[in-house]
């Protein structure tokens, strides 16, 4: 550094100062520049994302101890409870994979009569949420695999009730994923009930997105399920997605008023799952959009 | 007393700094967490502004803008003028009294907080409610405390400042 000689206490002028101030300055507004138009920078962030890895570590450490903690001094009566409601749980889960299997069976067999491909079941895998808060203003997570483990830009994460974000910047050992309650979020959706296609936006309240491109005579209510329709690309199709609790028609403007509740519970997931879907479509196969 | 062991406070508060600034807050006091950061590099760019000055800020920004997944180089842009300022002045903020130094740090951190909303704007990123100054007013409030808990660091008789 330019200014490492003479000691703290001398009263002269830093040399240099001025000069590299603007330097930097005009390196920074380079690189937002970049990082604002382009993605080049991703390899950057990625290496010092790794440098502030063990930081996270640290920071995760004492709320991880605590978890721990409070799962090792749980009352033998708790785990019996919890033990008993597991396995209810459990059997109610298999008699309904029974009637799925059943149905996978039988969806592969009309799909094979409609000439159709048969869709892949989708790969995934358990992430857990670091305790780390990345930007408040934003609904962002921070988990912990990165692109050591295969996750992408733009990669779905859902929890075991629905949808709860998609990957936004992978690092090697952590990635940072946005949820679908951002109010930058937007995700393709379908009525489970009709079909009836649409978007789900993000309005920066954890427990409420808008669906702001409906019709006032479009045939929705409150109590249907959105699922995704794979449609934006990002996210593989069919995850719900939220209930639509309160549909407004205004007779005075052009859209409804629709809001729904997001089925994953967003703000209390410690274990999300990353979802690897089938790759995309080939053109040639388009035959599901020509028969119907 | 050689360099390295001279940086190794400061190195310690850096990283201590980061820490809380990552730290998971409860909902309703995270937007009141100060700025770690700046308010240290503000304290280190006036006692010690030739080891730690604009260079250190730039690199404690980018490393904050990674964290934070902000745009790269924002915080840097922020906490490199406010070190600046700092630096240019710091003979004189060394002789103010702790509450004209902490009208200052207002001053500072308001400034900082502004680079960052203005550069927001200026990328489209939506623009926040009004708790997003709410760092300032804590950052202020806590200065006093902050400086002479890193005034002891400072001075300490081993030190051999």
């Amino acid at each position: 550094m330019v200014a490492s000689r003479g000691n703290n206490s001398s009263p002269a002028r830093i040399p240099a100062l001025g000069l590299r101030v603007i330097v930097l300055i005009l390196v920074s507004i380079v690189l937002m520049y970049l990082d604002h138009r382009q993605n080049h920078l991703d390899g950057i962030r990625r290496g010092i994302g790794a440098a502030v890895y063990p930081v996270r570590l640290l920071v995760d450490a004492p709320v991880r101890f605590w978890a721990w903690l409070g799962e090792s001094t749980t009352s033998r009566n708790e785990l019996e409870l919890e033990l008993g409601r597991l396995q209810a749980e459990r059997l109610l889960t298999n008699a309904r994979l029974q009637r799925l299997t059943a149905l996978e069976a039988e969806n592969a067999r009309l799909r094979a009569l409609l000439e159709a491909r048969t869709r892949v079941r989708d790969e995934v895998r358990v992430a857990e949420i670091m305790a780390v808060d990345a930007n408040p203003y934003e609904h962002n997570l921070v988990i912990d695999i990165g692109t050591r483990d295969g996750v992408y830009d733009g990669q779905a994460i859902v929890d075991a009730n629905g949808v709860v974000g998609q990957v936004i910047e992978t690092g090697i050992m952590t990635s940072q994923a946005v949820l679908i309650s951002d109010a930058d979020h937007a995700l393709p959706v379908e009525v489970n009930r009709n079909g009836l296609r649409t978007i789900a936006v993000g309005t920066g309240e954890i427990d409420r997105l808008d669906l702001p491109f409906l019709p006032n005579n479009a045939d929705i209510r409150a109590g249907d399920l959105l699922v995704t329709s794979g449609l934006g690309g990002a996210f593989p199709s069919g995850y719900p997605v939220a209930v639509v609790d309160s549909v407004t028609r205004m007779p005075s403007e052009p859209f409804a008023d629709v809001s729904a509740t997001p089925s994953a519970a967003l703000d209390q997931v410690r274990e999300v799952m990353l979802v690897w879907s089938a790759p995309p479509v080939a053109p040639e196969d388009d035959v599901e959009e020509d028969s119907e | 007393m050689s360099r390295a062991e001279r940086r190794l406070p400061v190195l310690i508060t850096l990283l201590v700094g980061l820490m809380l600034s990552i730290m998971p807050l409860p909902d309703s006091a995270e937007p009141f967490r100060p700025d770690w950061l700046a308010l240290l590099l503000i304290f280190w760019a006036m006692q010690l502004p030739r080891s730690w000055s604009v260079g250190t800020a730039w690199i404690v920004g980018v490393v904050l803008d990674v964290s934070y997944g902000t745009l790269l180089g924002q915080h840097a842009v922020a906490l490199c003028v406010i070190v600046f300022i700092t630096v240019r002045f710091h003979l004189l903020m060394r002789v103010f009294p702790l509450s004209q130094l902490t009208l200052t740090v207002f001053a500072l951190l308001a400034l900082y907080q502004f680079i960052l909303f203005w550069i927001n704007g200026v990328a489209g990123v939506t623009a926040p409610s009004i708790t997003y100054w709410a760092p300032v007013i804590t950052g202020t409030l806590l200065w006093p405390f902050f400086h002479m808990f890193l005034s002891g660091i400072r001075f300490r008789p081993s030190s051999g400042a």
